[in-house]
């Protein structure tokens, strides 16, 4: 009856088998992967198909009762010991289906990008096995039915994420910013298993163990009123899953291995680093609303770090010439956005602004890997300049791709950024420390609008290598592959199927918004906002979610929205005219405030702190330990047999004529102890192992008897 | 017996091969070597056997054979089965003796000798698991002994005496504890019996066996005794050295199969045999498993010695088999013996691949190698494969026994179990800091010739990645051979205040 949701399993299977086929093609060295269009055609059909049926997915379910939008589809059951009972198995819902659409859609633009863009990289098909691998382990992560199902994905996208980091592995600092990428991640799961761990025993004491999302939803509330040392238990688990997701998406304080992570390739960026892998810890708040909303200490703490990690990042992105660093900071911001939505309960907006992030960013990225290239291989902004000229449907695409995520309207990023800030700002009627947040986040807008059009100033304005003088003789350039010489090169557009991609994208991230638009706005003309009414079966329930027949619009919520608009504009075009006009006043403010400008250059200082708080100190017990072990554990052993050598002389001394048999046996023993352990008495040794085989023997021959 | 006598064929169908190849001239190496490799093929075809034929809904010991009266004076039966406990060693045993056969195929020195103590040690190991009678456990156990002493000692490298003298002796003072226990157990136990079976019953228990300072003081004898085998804290420092000077696969043997010999004798013993005991000392056994894991992670960061650091992951994997045994969880204790295997499995790859570098470059310095991804990328597949493994990467057999274990004990011991839990992130950081400083970066001149990994190293991976890889999709024909077993075991300590049934343990 529904195809697509009886056969969902074919949507992670395709990119598994793309995997497969260029992957054992690449281990064996198989003929066919010489072919690049092979391997191209294989990975992007793999994924195709994905995406092929995760839009039949979508109209099947769009074809059902919306409050029943929910199927399973069991293949086995992974684990299942005691209580514990995890199925291989998907679910297809509204969340999970515009995740799969997300994934599949983008991740099908972002191959089709990454032919032009690998082209002639030695590691053409090695790159499609790894980003196969990636679409599998996200979709296993947005498909799941449980969490260890959710946890497979997570942990994978993990691995890939490593892969894909040091992906030009042969340059060091890919390969540290690869581990670093899975160390963090892993401080964040170390927390992730514990929350989980909670949840599953505390569901187990009122007697539904269970790890199945249907299940936890169905019982938790059993769970309110529960505490754990004076805290409320849900609060607990929630907090604890999102210092999880702070790892994953890149959250203070565990965000310092997104804009190291940008040392992959630039499709990955846009693929993993934007679009898809760092979303994972929104989904996974999404996926336990029910959770979230019975814990509303642990949703303050999801928007405060949210809020905190939209104006921090977004202030680190003033100082950065690396193109792609920007648009890092920029990521570690809007991410931040999306907490600050699901931390007011607002987990529509909070998806909504996944999803056109998903479309603007991956834009952004990949229009900067246009640049990259264009300019060979050059990620310094200050070496460009009017690219404009060269490169004009990535400058129209990047242009239309910032305008959405400045926010301002009818640009997708408006919708969704301005649902979240409204959000929040109600909150603030419950609870004034929204208020706060709200102005954070407002701050962090103006912050984004001003970087990001920076950029574009710096990148496509004005001249070629106008600001080339700014950078000091001293500093060290790298691109992705190492130490680079700068060249010069006449800028070029790139080929088609990199265009492609970013013309498609260009047009989502202007027209994706209208999904959902606001009752606000849309009750003037009658439309719908279908993105809330599709997710509602979701969250139904959640607070801050349906406000039910939205009949009286608060005069205020459209002055917030002229307001956000203005602002976003009013620092757009400041930015514009400091960057194009007044190109004197950045480097002034520079020697004016040299200290601050050096401190948010170099973001904060945070990595430095973390590598002497931590790993020094972390390497330093280590040698102390391992010290421990050969000169006080060891040593006592090697001490030990030392005494017992000893003794054993004595005894010899005093006692040289030896009992037989038995005792015999004892004592000679005791003297290869006594031989010591650095001495060997082999004669000793040797000895006794004819007495040991000779009895074995003779208790067989006994036995034969 | 109309049936085949099965167990007996798997462990003593080595020692023919061992007949055999002492009766081959040493010039003819290959014939050696294959001879040692068929010798070992029986082992193996039995053990897939055991593994089609094994009866997964009952607990009781399964392939019976005897019990024989061997020395009826004491009592003394020739008396095989298995269980749940043992199965899946029995297989592991057979599998990793196989692979070290051919994983010795390069040996040159004294190749006889070489397979002829191989195949001693691979039926004392086989005997130890499929033992049913205290004694005859205890000679296998010895018999064990004897050629793992002469193969470190012998074909080791240069510190080989003294590694292989400190192994032995220290592994001898555990057995003098055992074998004492083994007596009292005898003597006392009504009817004299060295039946582990029978010793289970605590209604035999008579006499001292039935004061509890003495059953505590049997039980601190067979801990101590395997928990040098483990080894677990602080009777470990021999490890590190015999795997740094023991040739490839022996090295294969000590951490895939050894070790496992002690915590298997903790469950067949200390929990079988003296279970209110086990009870009252459980929280031992949880904090010796938690600094285990995290001293022994700990330790691995700061070794530079690539074996060494594998050695010392050894120590922290082995605690997880501790810390799940004391969890007092159908959880915990599945996740320990699937542990027990997994651990056999994965670290074996481990020390495969360091033997592969060993052999090439000829020492293992890890701050001495980096760039090999490049020259020999189809190496660094495999070792990226094992190493992630080892992490726990989800999808990988490491992972299921891993988050069971965490599972299992969070429940009993949450505050233990969370420190446990922080070598996700420990064990991360040691594996992946190798893997870049090994294989990643630039490539140096000196290793720019190594050949690539060759079929036969390939071969010895191969099965045991492929293990690892359907284990963690698909872990239930494992499991379902240890459950039946090990929930008894479990429902078997509550009578004795396990908190099986209590709430958490907050």
């Amino acid at each position: 009856m529904h195809f697509f949701l009886e056969n969902i399993w074919v949507i992670p299977l395709a990119p598994l088998i793309g995997f497969l086929i260029n992957g054992l093609g690449c281990f064996l060295r198989l003929p066919y992967v010489k072919s690049r269009k092979f391997v191209h055609f294989v990975a992007c059909t793999a994924i195709f198909v994905a995406f092929v049926f995760a839009v039949g997915v979508f109209f099947d379910l769009l074809g059902m009762d919306p409050a029943h939008r929910s199927f399973t589809k069991t293949l086995y059951p992974w684990i299942s010991i005691g209580s514990l009972e995890a199925n291989v198995a998907f679910l297809a819902d509204p969340l999970s289906a515009v995740m799969m659409l997300i994934i599949t859609g983008v991740g099908f633009l972002i191959h089709v990008y990454s032919i032009g863009y690998m082209h002639e990289d030695p590691g053409f098909a090695r790159f499609f096995t790894y980003l196969n691998l990636f679409c599998f382990a996200m979709l296993l992560l947005v498909m799941g039915d449980n969490i260890f199902m959710l946890f497979i994905g997570w942990e994978g996208v993990g691995l890939c994420s490593y892969l894909l980091i040091g992906f030009w592995y042969e340059h060091k600092p890919n390969a540290v910013a690869g581990m670093k990428a899975f160390i963090v991640n892993r401080i964040g799961d170390f927390a992730f298993l514990i929350g989980l761990f909670l949840l599953f025993w505390f569901l187990y004491q009122q007697g539904h163990p269970t790890v199945a999302f249907s299940g936890i939803q169905e019982n938790v509330h059993l769970l309110e009123g529960a505490k754990v040392g004076g805290i409320s238990l849900l609060a607990l688990v929630g907090i604890l899953l999102f210092i999880g997701a702070t790892g994953k998406s890149a959250q203070i304080p565990l965000y310092v291995w997104l804009p190291d992570a940008m040392a992959g390739p630039t499709p990955v960026s846009a693929l993993i680093h934007a679009a898809t892998m760092v979303t994972a810890g929104i989904y996974m708040i999404g996926r336990l609303n029910f959770v979230y909303s019975l814990a509303p200490e642990a949703l303050v703490v999801v928007a405060t770090v949210g809020a905190l990690t939209a104006l921090f990042a977004a202030t680190i992105g003033f100082a950065q010439n690396d193109i792609k660093k920007v648009l890092a900071y920029s990521t570690v911001s809007q991410l931040g956005y999306m907490f600050l939505g699901m931390g007011t309960g607002a987990y529509t907006a909070g998806i909504f602004h996944l999803m056109t992030h998903a479309f603007f960013k991956a834009c952004l990225f990949l229009g900067s890997g246009s640049v990259i290239l264009g300019m060979h291989h050059e990620q310094d902004m200050r070496r460009m300049g009017g690219l404009k000229k060269y490169m004009p449907v990535t400058y129209m695409t990047f242009l239309l791709a910032t305008i959405a995520i400045a926010g301002i309207f009818p640009f997708a990023g408006f919708f969704s950024k301005d649902e979240i800030l409204w959000k929040t700002f109600e909150s603030g009627g419950h609870q004034y420390w929204y208020y706060v947040l709200w102005g954070m986040g407002v701050l962090g807008a103006m912050g984004t609008a001003f970087y990001m059009f920076r950029a574009v100033a710096m990148t496509f304005f004005g001249k070629l290598g106008e600001r080339a003088h700014e950078i000091a003789p001293n500093e060290v350039e790298e691109d992705e592959h190492g130490p680079h010489q700068h060249e010069h090169h006449t800028p070029h557009e790139s080929p088609k199927s990199m265009t492609f991609a970013l013309v498609v994208l260009a047009i989502l991230s202007v027209v994706g918004g209208l999904v959902g638009i606001p009752y606000a706005l849309g009750h003037f003309f009658h439309i719908p906002n279908f993105f809330e009414e599709w997710l509602a079966p979701v969250f139904a329930g959640a607070h801050g979610e349906g406000h039910g027949a939205h009949h009286d619009v608060p005069v205020i919520e459209y002055m917030l929205m002229v307001f956000s608009v203005a602002i976003a504009l009013a620092t757009s075009a400041l930015a514009v005219y400091i960057y194009t006009k007044r190109k004197d006043l950045p480097a002034r403010f520079v020697t004016r405030f040299p200290r601050l400008h050096r401190l948010v250059h170099e973001k904060y200082y945070v990595d430095e702190i973390y590598q002497v708080l931590v790993v020094n100190n972390l390497l330093r017990i280590n040698q102390l330990l391992a010290l421990f072990d050969q000169k006080v554990v060891d040593g006592f052993v090697n001490f030990a047999g030392t005494v017992v050598r000893f003794s054993s002389k004595v005894a010899g001394f005093t006692d040289n004529r030896w009992v037989d048999g038995f005792v015999n046996l004892v004592g000679n023993s005791i003297s290869f102890a006594g031989a010591s352990l650095r001495k060997a008495q082999t004669g000793l040794v040797q000895n006794y192992l004819y007495i040991a085989v000779a009895g074995v023997i003779a208790l067989m021959i006994w036995r034969l008897l | 017996m109309d049936k085949l006598p099965l167990l007996t064929i798997i462990t003593f169908a080595p020692i023919l091969g061992m007949i055999a190849i002492s009766l081959i001239p040493k010039e003819k190496k290959n014939a050696i070597r294959w001879s040692a490799l068929l010798a070992t093929l029986p082992s193996l075809l039995g053990a897939v056997k055991i593994f089609m034929d094994f009866d997964r809904t009952t607990k009781a010991m399964q392939f019976i054979e005897g019990p024989l009266n061997w020395i009826p004076s004491f009592n003394i039966q020739y008396h095989l089965g298995i269980d749940g406990i043992s199965v899946t060693m029995v297989i592991l045993t057979a599998l990793i003796s196989t692979i070290c056969i051919i994983a010795s195929w390069n040996i040159e020195k004294q190749l006889k000798g070489y397979f002829i103590l191989f195949l001693l040690l691979e039926t004392g190991m086989m005997g130890t698991f499929v033992a049913i009678d205290f004694f005859l456990f205890f000679i296998f156990w010895e018999l064990m002994l004897l050629p793992m002493y002469f193969l470190i000692g012998i074909w080791g490298g240069p510190r080989r005496e003294y590694a292989a003298i400190k192994f032995f002796l220290y592994t001898m003072a555990g057995s003098v504890l055992i074998l004492l226990v083994m007596l009292a157990l005898y003597f006392y136990s009504d009817g004299h019996t060295f039946n582990m079976i029978a010793l289970q019953d605590q209604s035999l228990h008579q006499g001292p066996l039935s004061s509890h300072t003495f059953r505590m003081a049997l039980w601190w004898g067979l801990f101590i005794g395997f928990a040098i085998k483990v080894p677990v804290f602080p009777f470990h420092t021999w490890l590190p050295d015999a795997h740094v000077e023991a040739p490839t696969a022996i090295s294969v043997i000590l951490a895939g199969v050894l070790l496992k010999m002690g915590t298997y004798g903790f469950l067949r013993f200390n929990y079988q045999i003296l279970p209110d005991i086990t009870v009252d000392m459980i929280q031992v056994i949880a904090v010796l498993g938690v600094i285990n894991i995290i001293y022994g992670a700990l330790c691995a960061m700061a070794q530079t010695d690539f074996k060494k650091l594998i050695a010392y992951s050894s120590v922290s994997h082995m605690g997880f088999v501790l810390l799940g045994m004391a969890s007092f969880t159908s959880e915990g204790l599945n996740g320990a013996v699937l542990q027990m295997f997994n651990h056999g499995t994965i670290t074996a790859q481990l020390f495969l691949i360091v033997g592969i570098i060993y052999d090439r470059a000829h020492h293992r310095d890890i701050n001495g190698f980096g760039g090999l991804a490049t020259t020999m990328p189809r190496y660094a597949v495999w070792t990226t494969l094992a190493f992630f493994a080892a992490i726990g990467l989800p999808g990988l057999s490491g992972f299921i026994s891993e988050v069971l274990i965490f599972l299992g004990s969070f429940k009993t011991w949450p505050w233990l179990t969370t420190i446990a839990v922080s070598s996700v992130v420990l064990t991360a950081g040691y594996m992946l800091w190798t893997l870049q400083r090994v294989y990643l970066g630039k490539t140096q001149e000196k290793y720019k010739d190594f050949p690539d990994i060759t079929r036969r190293e390939a071969f010895c991976l191969l099965p045991l990645a492929v293990i690892v890889i359907i284990l963690g999709v698909w872990p239930r024909p494992i499991l379902s051979m240890m459950e039946v077993s090990l929930n008894a075991l479990n429902q078997s300590l509550v009578p004795y205040g396990a908190h099986v049934a209590s709430g958490l343990g907050f």
